[in-house]
């Protein structure tokens, strides 16, 4: 199955303890749940999120955002994602993840083996700009996907634009 | 994961000469010419093959309809109804009675015999040209299990067809692919390989992991492929004979988009390391690699020239997706694609003398060739998504997949000939992609 899909199913098992083991946690840990509303979109206040832990997986994907989208065979980090890898540093150093892989995605308009290299050049994109923001390159980890697992599937412009993505998977929260 | 069922892929089949009583070996008078553009198929006239005895009747049916197909399958000949026939065969070594078979406009004239002994069978076939009123070659005798019939029949097929035509043969050959399930964003793949025509299809892998672009060794007793089973892609090597799989543990990073050498003592492929994709030659016994490329380019998709002397590849080092050409040993890179839009996945044919490729245009996708030079580009067809060609063993054909549009998109596998002719879809029960052909089996 599909790591992402897999990641956010794993996300909702947890969903009944998660809110309880983490504020166990977080009751050793300083500061994270209050610093994490800093970085968060405008409106949070009164989001139906607003249950959800501030260092939950379900936060991340939901407010963080965990997306980032590529021109047509480009792996440019464009300016309007700077600020969303901004947030996605902060959050991964003020809840000290572990460990951090990143799923470079092409759309179908391409050869497969071409794909595969220019998902791994958009991984490691978004690989970089969080090295570059502070991440220890030892947290993060990279791996393509090409056009194997688009995540729209139509065969127009519309889905195209959606697959051509990078995608930021906490794998683990640190203890 | 490795199936532990697999059927055996080498299975002796004994040829023999066979001398009937009028075996001069002559030049038939006629002659296609395949290079052409639409050519009239051949009448051929192929009575029933005589049987030794009567449970040699249904292995005679069989091994005769897979021939007829083989035929008709090529666009080159066609198989004249039975019941035009005013000749009845009732001996191979008979002589031929060549104005019966002019008077029904037959050109050529195949006689066989079929005999069951235990679990061996035993296939005499004859070739005839009616027109000059002559054998083409000797009669051939071929013997093997019958639980190998399909491949005595493609035998008798190669012969028939190289026969007439010239050509090197290519029926005895298997395909390895990938078999794909589900729907566009839930597809399960699994490495598969089958005859050439379909038949005898076997799973290698489970559907667990994403498996891509198997390649055949040079021997056919090997196959290479790229897996997630880790998680992430690499290149494995699969023994068809003992079933192992080995693993290039020493290799960084992702690696795929592997190929044999034509001598089948290393593999050519791409290491994806730190963002960046480059072109390496690992050694198989030495277990050593060399790198051939060093840009910050893509730099993919390579295939030895079959005197292993070159070595093509697609790079977007000049901006976009093009082919290039370098010598295998390292040294000047050249690129060959010049015309409008992008080039992908060039593979070299066996005859050495062009390479076969994607390409990107407009918003189709193109099966093509061209010179190794880069000249005389043709394409021979244009879909939505027509990708990754792979040559027949005798350069003749092309096998790739073609994908259709939308979000009940999905591959299957075509045959076009490098002409350009015959386009043909391969009927298989999933989806299929990523075709490699075999070399002739032994």
């Amino acid at each position: 199955m599909y790591a992402r899909e897999r990641n956010l199913k794993r996300g909702e098992k947890m969903n009944k303890f998660k809110v309880i083991i983490i504020l166990a946690m977080l009751s050793t840990i300083t500061g994270c749940s209050e610093t994490s509303g800093l970085f968060g979109k405008p409106g949070e206040g009164n989001d139906p999120f607003a249950e959800i832990s501030k260092s939950s997986l379900d936060y991340f994907s939901s407010n963080v955002g965990d997306t980032t989208l590529f021109k047509v065979n480009q792996s440019v980090i464009e300016p309007e994602y700077r600020t969303l890898l901004d947030s996605q540093a902060k959050w991964i150093k003020e809840n000290s993840i572990a460990s951090v892989t990143i799923e470079g995605h092409a759309d179908e308009q391409g050869t497969r083996e071409y794909n595969l290299a220019l998902g791994a050049r958009r991984a490691t994109a978004v690989r970089n700009y969080l090295v570059s923001n502070g991440i220890s390159e030892s947290v993060l980890s990279v791996v393509t996907y090409g056009k194997e697992r688009p995540l729209r599937i139509c065969s127009e412009e519309s889905c195209w634009s959606k697959n051509r993505r990078a995608i930021t998977i906490i794998k683990g929260i640190a203890p | 994961m490795i199936m532990s069922k697999f059927s055996p892929l080498i299975i002796a089949i004994f040829l023999v000469v066979y001398k009937p009583l009028y075996s001069e070996q002559v030049v038939p008078e006629i002659d296609i010419e395949v290079t052409d553009g639409v050519v009239d198929p051949i009448p051929v006239a192929m009575p029933k093959f005589v049987i030794e005895n009567y449970s040699s009747s249904s292995v005679a049916r069989e091994i005769g309809q897979i021939i007829r197909d083989n035929l008709i399958q090529t666009a080159l000949f066609r198989i004249i109804p039975d019941d035009a026939y005013i000749s009845n065969l009732t001996s191979i070594d008979a002589p031929v009675r060549f104005a019966d078979w002019r008077a029904i406009n037959s050109d050529l004239l195949i006689t066989g015999h079929v005999e069951v002994n235990g679990n061996m069978t035993t296939v005499k076939f004859r070739l005839w040209d009616v027109v000059g009123q002559n054998e083409i070659f000797k009669g051939v005798q071929f013997t093997g299990p019958t639980s190998s019939l399909r491949r005595i029949a493609h035998k008798v097929s190669d012969l028939i067809y190289s026969g007439i035509t010239g050509e090197g043969p290519y029926f005895d050959t298997r395909i390895a692919f990938i078999s794909e399930r589900g729907a566009k964003n839930d597809r399960t793949k699994r490495l598969a390989v089958m005859d050439q025509d379909g038949a005898n299809l076997t799973f290698l892998t489970d559907a667990k992991s994403i498996v891509l672009a198997p390649r055949f060794s040079p021997d056919a007793k090997q196959i290479l492929y790229t897996s997630y089973e880790t998680g992430r892609p690499r290149v494995y090597l699969l023994n068809l004979i003992s079933k192992e799989v080995r693993t290039f543990p020493n290799l960084p990073g992702m690696t795929f988009a592997p190929r044999f050498s034509p001598d089948g003592d290393s593999v050519i492929l791409s290491i994806t390391d730190k963002g960046n994709t480059d072109i390496y030659i690992v050694d198989l016994e030495r277990n050593t690699k060399q790198r051939l490329t060093k840009n910050k380019a893509i730099d993919t998709a390579p295939s030895f020239s079959p005197d292993g002397k070159s070595v093509v590849f697609e790079s977007d080092r000049g901006g976009s997706q093009q082919i290039y050409v370098m010598p295998s040993k390292g040294g000047k890179v050249r690129r060959i694609s010049f015309g409008k839009g992008r080039y992908g996945t060039p593979v070299w044919s066996p005859r050495g003398d062009m390479v076969a490729f994607t390409k990107m245009y407009q918003g189709n996708f193109h099966i093509g060739v061209m010179r190794q030079d880069g000249s005389q580009e043709r394409l021979l067809t244009k879909a939505f998504i027509d990708e990754g060609p792979t040559w027949s063993p005798n350069g003749r054909v092309l096998m790739f997949f073609r994908e259709t549009a939308g979000v009940n998109g999905a591959p299957a596998l075509y045959t076009v000939e490098v002409t350009g002719r015959n386009l043909k879809k391969i009927a298989l029960s999933s989806f299929a992609s990523d075709p490699s052909w075999s070399p002739l089996l032994d």
